[in-house]
């Protein structure tokens, strides 16, 4: 098969697709990394809680509450899910991972891979593995649009647009606002930022809230598109990780624009030679790991 | 001191020799135990399919049976293989080795099938595969002592391809799941394709367990190929189909077409977006009064209807225990003998047969997705459009490159 114009632009916009699952994920990630020092191996399991609530509120909530008629919508779940999630990972913060901040990084990243395994073994035991489908794709997000070069379907040119948004907004709030300020300034010096009467403990809960919501949302988001299923976390946060890595831990914008350039990176391969397109991503992290161990928008310490 | 030594040799030599002859000697069961091991995908992408399902229905059968056989009692364990050969191998070694298994059946994934088959042959015990499809199951790789039970991709590919090559289905495209599976679904299609007249533009192949499989559909769609033939299986095949639709490649005008496709897919899928599919299948719930009675009495257990490989994983048991039964002993070698020389007939099965290589022909049935309006229930999802008997389902004994098929 010859290698046109078309296909290439076809495959690098669907990888696009895919990046900005890795933006959003690896963003969250790098907040939370940030701002707590901790690597949160729990975050694919929250990606699929997300998509989990949303999925149950459209089929199982009317139901429960003696409402058969009442389907939680796509609109509401984008907002109620990220919610309901988000105030789960606050418990967590409070009740676990605050023991442990004084410890190494690995007693964070032991935790919450632990947490990461209970949520999926128990949602394995309940939910089919294969994956549900969630029906609840609003009409107006239905069909494709021709972009010249593909038809592209409506849906997923909606999650590029929304995803970036959120993305770009996340970073300007932190790297432009005075709340982003209190919240680096915050880690540098925890102790410093108290004495300016900031209450240092509730800003870091919310903000690993905030990381959990966006993997929840990231979950919406990709729930009418994959099926919902316990293993979606697991199958992605590899993929993320690997993202976070060569983008730099912690770095904000890094995460960002290596999740969506990856992406399409990923997307090219699999017109080059698509055997190596769940591979290349890993390719490209032992080379910067060799040549820029901090990964590329990361600060040497 | 070496007399000694010679008389010790000796002694050695006469023991080993006695309890040798001993052993081949000895009639009922070994250890006591009749034990069935169901190694499968439990957690997986084919778990769905397979699984724990498959697992009750080996537990349903010992329990039909009577849970003895010549007066020993049969115990049944299961393992996970999460679709790795190694963790597979490593598992039916040491079930073998230090549980003194019997037999082996499940076995989803053809990867982990051929590792467990050659391990078994080589200790000598049986595997009844109810899951994996490769043909080199009972070709090259075949043993003495594996029995390849449901159905596999000769039968699936060959019937399927009949249906759909004649009615305009000329030229074809494959997306297809990159292990010993995967391949083999292909070239069985392949060579009916083009016996049929048709031909094959080109194929992609995608690992195991892949969630977007939007970048290789449109390799599809750019070959221009009338059908796109998915030689994949379980939560592959579900996603393909999903967001071949999501796509609008059904809309203009290419039709996807899958290879293997069980019950649980198509639950999955939703008879919105399958409607019309046709397919190959071994068996399906709804079709007579033995097969809705299994049905009913195993969705008990269950909550879901069977498929194939769990009903098949029923029948593949009973048999196995009638077996032993027969022959009051349960050997392997005698074992074998009377399951290839018995009629395997239930509610499973219809003129089923082993034959010398180990496949158990049987009939096969083309099926087609209800349309919603003609769906009844939620497990009303299908319909058989043709029967297809054994001997025309199956690869002829004559082209099997088994060593244990006399030409």
């Amino acid at each position: 098969m010859e290698i046109s114009f078309q296909m290439v632009m076809s495959q690098v916009m669907l990888g696009l697709n895919n990046g900005v699952f890795y933006a959003i994920l690896s963003l969250g990630l790098a907040v939370i990394f940030g701002l707590l020092n901790i690597v949160n191996f729990a975050h694919g399991a929250l990606y699929m809680l997300g998509a989990y609530v949303a999925l149950l509120g459209f089929t199982s909530l009317g139901p429960l509450i003696g409402m058969p008629d009442f389907h939680l919508n796509y609109w509401a779940a984008l907002i109620v899910s990220p919610v309901v999630v988000g105030a789960f990972g606050i418990v967590v913060e409070r009740t676990m991972l605050r023991r442990l901040y004084k410890f190494d990084h690995l007693y964070g990243l032991l935790l919450t891979f632990g947490l990461a395994l209970i949520i999926q073994g128990v949602f394995t035991n309940f939910f089919n593995v294969s994956g549900d489908p969630y029906d609840a794709k609003p009409e107006i997000l239905n069909g494709v649009v021709n972009l010249g070069f593909m038809m592209f379907p409506k849906y997923r040119l909606w999650v590029i647009v929304v995803s970036l948004l959120v993305c770009f907004g996340t970073w300007y709030v932190i790297e432009r606002t005075k709340l982003g300020s209190y919240l680096r300034a915050g880690t540098e010096n925890p102790e410093l930022v108290k004495a300016f009467g900031v209450n240092v403990p509730l800003m870091i809960t919310l903000t690993y809230g905030y990381g959990v919501a966006l993997a929840a949302f990231a979950g919406v988001l990709a729930a009418p598109i994959y099926s919902v299923s316990p293993v979606m976390g697991s199958e992605m946060i590899i993929t993320v990780f690997a993202v976070v890595v060569i983008g730099g831990m912690g770095s904000i914008m890094g995460s960002i624009v290596t999740g969506l350039l990856l992406g399409m990176v990923e997307g090219f391969t699999k017109v080059v030679y698509a055997p190596a397109s769940s591979t290349v991503i890993f390719l490209i992290m032992v080379i910067v790991l060799l040549v820029k161990p901090a990964g590329l928008f990361g600060k040497e310490s | 001191m070496k007399n000694l030594f010679s008389k010790v040799a000796m002694s050695v030599v006469v023991l080993s020799m006695t309890s040798g002859m001993a052993g081949a000697a000895s009639k009922g069961v070994s250890d006591g135990v009749v034990k069935i091991g169901v190694l499968t995908d439990m957690s997986g992408v084919y778990s769905t399919l397979g699984g724990k399902g498959t697992q009750v229905g080996v537990e349903m059968a010992v329990k039909d049976f009577g849970g003895k056989v010549l007066g020993k009692p049969i115990q049944v364990i299961g393992a996970d293989h999460q679709n790795k050969a190694d963790i597979a191998s490593a598992k039916a070694r040491e079930w073998i080795d230090n549980e003194k298994v019997d037999m082996i059946t499940g076995l989803l994934n053809s990867g982990c099938a051929l590792a467990v088959q050659k391990l078994a042959g080589d200790k000598k015990r049986i595997t009844m595969n109810t899951g994996a499809g490769s043909t080199d199951l009972t070709n090259k790789a075949c043993t003495p002592y594996s029995i390849h039970y449901v159905y596999d991709t000769y039968a699936t590919g060959k019937v399927t391809a009949q249906a759909i090559v004649p009615t305009g289905g000329k030229s074809w495209f494959f997306i297809t799941a990159d292990y010993a599976f995967g391949h083999s679904l292909e070239q069985n299609t392949t060579n009916f394709v083009k016996k049929m007249g048709g031909k094959v533009l080109g194929s992609v192949r995608h690992p195991l367990s892949t969630s977007d499989f939007s970048s290789y559909l449109l390799q599809a769609q750019s070959s221009g190929a009338q059908i796109i033939g998915l030689a994949n299986a379980g939560g592959d095949t579900i996603n393909a189909i999903k967001q071949a639709r999501e796509f609008g490649i059904d809309k203009k005008g290419q039709k996807l077409v899958g290879l293997l496709v069980f019950d649980t897919d198509i639950k999955s899928l939703g008879l919105n977006v399958a409607q019309g599919m046709q397919f190959t299948s071994g068996f399906y719930w709804d079709r007579d009064n033995a097969t809705r009675a299994f049905a009913k009495r195993f969705y008990a257990i269950h909550k879901a209807m069977p498929t194939m490989d769990q009903a098949g994983a029923y029948s593949a048991t009973m048999n196995y225990l009638k077996a032993i039964k027969a022959a009051g002993t349960d050997d392997p070698d005698a074992v074998m003998a009377k399951l290839k020389s018995m009629d395997i007939s239930d509610f499973f099965a219809v003129h089923g047969k082993i034959r010398a290589d180990g496949r158990m022909v049987h009939d096969m049935y083309l099926m087609e997705v209800k349309k919603p309006s003609e769906s009844k229930g939620e497990w009303d999802l299908l319909k058989i459009v043709k029967t297809v008997p054994a001997a025309e389902a199956f690869m002829p004994l004559s082209e099997s490159t088994c060593p244990l098929v006399k030409k």
